[in-house]
């Protein structure tokens, strides 16, 4: 790794900058660790949901007394069985618990059933009789912009357009020597978690509820299912259950309010558990988006202007679409100095099915145009695709087209220039190994008509929540003696996914505490919000307030200790904490902020609207079979400033994860929705990367302090996400000269007329 | 329906079973054993791989009733105790884990590889795990972990 930080002093194995083994790995190897689908209470009941079959239609009315005649079955609920108010949503709330008089997608809920086994559940559900009048979906999204199609949404002010965002910069008609255009389009990916979508609901004796749960934000479900079943947020208590990843799928609520309602209604724990089918239309997706670009530079490679005008498929309800869309505009122009900007970004209401939050949140929509840009500019100007890319890169000091400065490292080109550094990998072996060609086993090729490429790509994507939003986290840490050992823990609300929150939490605080024994309480709502495990920031925000909250004991501990001797005393070493303390604790809790945001201007797009930035760059070297379209990614080399590597491991398993994601976007994962309606529901046909299909992975980390930043730290998850995705697609275009303006390539792209 | 099958070296009944239940409900829901995961309960991501009769098969795969007599052996069989089974090990060890919900599957299909073949090639261990799905690793660091296991093992447990 390459450091520019000063090393911390850490006199206790297993802090900062270490990488200590995860605290839950145990369990989970042995099976032992409790997922929210391994919930279980005496005496419980299983839920299940009848979905509309309809991308768009009315309900003329819901018949449930065959439902509800089936023995087992304990309680059939629709919409005017929502205690509270029906309505629910992250940034607009605008979509029902339980639809009422419409549908406006495949798979909305329009009731939810309790019995005593599910099988039961899932054919009460089925006896449920719903009389639709269909309507004609609208499944364009650029058709939802005319002022004549049908308004999905007759209370939103602006129709169907969920936000435009505008970001102009420098002139409005600038001229350049030489100009490309393209337009691009990505398809509407699944973030695909293993564990599906599930918990478990208890009613308590104060007439509220305890709900068990997998989710990214504790406290935004809890705000959201206090107010769809009416009672104070007092009485719904929430605690994290095991998180069989998340990726953004688990930013909207799924079935926490149903699972609750029912408890409620039956007075007995009900456990919901989705199958992958239902969990396909159980969240929101990546944002399907046509992006149409020009990019003009001088002759001597400059960009001169870039403009843009994206539309974003939101589908039925807004969830996140007003931020992604925020993010694919600020970030549109990608990591370059770009003077002239106009870009127009539409996220957009539709028939198809939700989308919202995944890994990577706009900006991979974005980079998979912009970067194609680049390389279409390197060619009309017959330079090489990476000098292209040096030459126009941000740099600390740059303006971004909303007018913020970047005001930390941004190492662009030195990420590129490792990365065209490194050595390439050998040919394919002769005679082919037919695990290591394209169409590997199925023996479709043995090196004959295989063409090699290689191909780069390099993202930027924003840190925290941006836009102004109150972004903060909550900490309480307490040090007391135990069995004579001093003991530290560490209570947040913050949702340990699978990134390895929980290994962090305690790194920092035997690091600033100097305890090597750190506990990591369960989360729950019984402490403040921690903010989402979203926006690569809960290292940032929630490890700044676990930071802040061990200041706040050391500084008491140390005038304690000062008060004891006499003397001033500095160091946390020199003091004897078990005589110290004895039977006593010291326990501060604090709410940490990182620095404010702003909102953008409306009509110019100007703000400082982002924390932090974060960059990843890929190489991708692929074999094509390029007579049967075939792709075999053979190696994705990834460089990427973390500012500093909390837990080196974590950080590089971090980029691995991410990197897999976007080879997935490039080659193979899309969710195929035709007029409406999803075809492909389940991993036989929506297919993520198995581990014949992932190449080995090199990771070059830097660690460029970022001086705003706990520890210079930066964000991790979500840059190699971006970048991978452009990165194979160029390389494919290498070995086939093909335009390839949509992902995920397909075999028919590859072969073309 | 009535189901007696051999789990983890205890004989174990489970009552009430509809017979449309899969060995993966009757464990996680009837026997205690939520260890098996449920992430697609159609054969697709190896979550929910188990030894029936020493033979990795996907849990979901297999009808309740099939198993009526015989031997099966879950990710909460392979530990001795309070000592990891070196494949299990080798995961925590390495990083293989991040949610973990892929890893009881991968952790029995790795320990049945390392079984079969002690010292497998990286192109024999993609093979083998190729029907186990994983999202959050890429793979990379759960191939650490099985050339790990292969490297330390002197006999799986």
């Amino acid at each position: 790794m390459t450091q520019a930080t000063t090393p911390l002093r850490t006199e206790v194995a297993g802090g900062v900058g270490e990488s200590p083994t995860r605290p839950d790995g145990a369990l989970k190897v042995r099976g032992e660790f409790a997922y929210s689908s391994d919930m279980w209470a005496d005496d419980m009941l299983w839920g299940a949901t009848l979905r509309s079959p309809h991308p768009y239609a009315t309900i003329r009315s819901v018949d449930v007394s065959a439902a509800l005649a089936l023995p087992g079955v304990y309680a059939v609920l629709t919409h005017e069985d929502v205690p509270g108010h029906n309505i629910y949503g992250l940034e607009h709330p605008d979509q029902p618990v339980l639809a009422e008089t419409v549908v406006r997608y495949q798979g909305e809920p329009v009731a939810i059933v309790a019995a005593e086994h599910p099988e039961t559940a899932r054919r009460a559900a089925d006896a449920i009789v719903v009389d639709y009048e269909v309507r004609e979906p609208v499944t364009d999204a650029e058709a939802a912009l005319d002022p004549a199609a049908p308004v999905l949404h007759p209370h939103h002010p602006t129709g169907n357009v969920v936000r435009h965002v505008v970001i102009r910069r420098g002139a409005p008609d600038p001229v350049a020597d030489v100009v490309v255009t393209g337009e691009y389009t990505v398809g509407m990916q699944d973030q695909a978690f293993l564990g599906p979508e599930s918990g478990l609901a208890v009613p308590a004796e104060d007439g509220g509820v305890d709900l068990y749960i997998a989710t990214q934000w504790l406290h935004v479900d809890q705000t959201q299912v206090a107010h769809a079943l009416g009672l104070p947020v007092s009485k719904v208590r929430l605690h994290l259950a095991g998180v069989g990843g998340a990726f953004g799928a688990r930013e909207d609520l799924s079935m926490q309010v149903h699972a609750c309602m029912l408890a409620l209604h039956t007075g007995k724990p009900v456990k919901i558990v989705y199958g992958r089918e239902e969990s396909f239309f159980g969240h929101v997706h990546r944002h399907p988006a046509v992006l149409r670009y020009e990019h003009g530079a001088t002759k001597s490679g400059e960009l001169v202007y870039v403009k843009a005008r994206m539309i974003l498929d939101g589908g039925a309800y807004a969830s996140t679409t007003a931020a992604v869309a925020g993010n694919a505009a600020t970030l549109g122009v990608g990591p370059y100095q770009v003077p002239n900007v106009a870009v127009d970004c539409w996220g957009m209401y539709t028939n198809n099915p939700p989308c919202g939050a995944m890994r990577g949140f706009g900006a991979v929509q974005a980079a998979f145009a912009y970067e194609s840009q680049m390389d279409r500019l390197a060619a009309a100007l017959e330079l090489d695709p990476v000098e292209l890319r040096m030459r126009n890169a941000v740099a600390e000091g740059s303006v971004m087209p909303t007018g913020q400065v970047i005001d930390s490292p941004a190492p662009v080109a030195e990420l590129l220039r490792r990365l065209r550094e490194r050595p390439l990998p050998p040919p394919a072996a002769i005679p082919a190994d037919l695990r290591e060609m394209p169409g590997g086993v199925s023996n479709t090729t043995h090196g004959e008509g295989v063409v090699r490429g290689v191909g780069f790509g390099v993202g930027i994507k924003n840190v925290g929540f941006s836009e102004g939003f109150d972004d903060y986290s909550t900490a309480r840490v307490r040090l007391e003696v135990i069995a004579g050992e001093p003991v530290v823990s560490v209570h947040t609300a913050a949702a340990e996914v699978g990134q390895g929150l929980v290994t962090l939490q305690a790194q920092i605080a035997r690091t600033e505490l100097g305890v090597p024994r750190v506990t990591i309480l369960p989360a729950n709502t019984a402490v403040g919000s921690a903010g989402s495990s979203s926006a690569s920031r809960q290292s940032y925000v929630t490890g700044g307030a676990v930071r802040a909250a061990c200041v706040a004991v050391r500084t008491e501990v140390l005038e304690r200790a000062s008060d004891r001797a006499g003397r001033a005393v500095t160091d946390l070493a020199e003091v004897d904490l078990v005589g110290l303390l004895g039977s006593a604790a010291v326990e501060h809790t604090v709410e940490w902020r990182h620095r404010p945001t702003f909102p953008l201007d409306p009509t110019t797009g100007q703000g400082n609207a982002h924390v932090q930035y974060a960059f990843a760059a890929h190489r991708a070297v692929v074999d094509v079979d390029v007579e049967l379209g075939l792709v075999r990614v053979v190696e994705l080399a990834c460089a990427q400033d973390v500012g500093r590597a909390m837990n080196p491991d974590a950080v590089v398993g971090q980029i691995h994860g991410g990197t897999a994601q976007g080879l997935g976007l490039a080659v193979m994962e899309e969710i195929q929705v035709v007029d409406g309606r999803i075809r492909n529901p389940s991993f036989t046909d929506y297919l993520i990367p198995t581990v014949l299909d992932m190449p080995p992975m090199s990771v070059d980390v830097l660690e460029l302090a970022d001086p705003h930043a706990p520890y210079g730290l930066r964000g991790v998850g979500e840059p190699p996400t971006i970048s991978s995705t452009p990165a194979v697609v160029a390389a494919i275009r290498a070995a086939t000269g093909r335009a390839l303006t949509r992902i995920p390539v397909r075999p028919e792209h590859v072969v073309g007329d | 329906m009535r189901v007696t099958v051999e789990v983890n070296g205890q004989q174990r009944t489970a009552d009430d079973v509809w017979p449309g239940e899969s060995l993966l409900y009757v464990l996680r829901e009837r026997l205690g054993l939520p260890g098996s995961k449920n992430a697609c309960e159609q054969g697709e991501c190896g979550s929910c791989t188990v030894y029936l009769d020493g033979v990795p098969v996907c849990a979901c795969l297999v009808a309740a009733g099939q198993v009526e007599g015989r031997q099966v052996r879950t990710v909460e069989g392979l530990a001795d105790g309070e000592n990891l089974d070196p494949v299990q090990e080798a995961f925590v060890r390495t990083g293989a884990v991040q949610c973990g919900f892929c890893t009881p599957g991968l952790v029995v299909a790795a320990h049945d590889l390392i079984r079969r073949n002690p010292h497998p090639s990286d192109p024999e261990i993609r093979e083998a795990l190729a029907g186990n799905l994983c999202r959050c690793t890429g793979y990379e660091k759960i191939l650490d972990a099985v050339r790990l296991a292969a490297s330390t093992v002197d006999g799986v447990r």
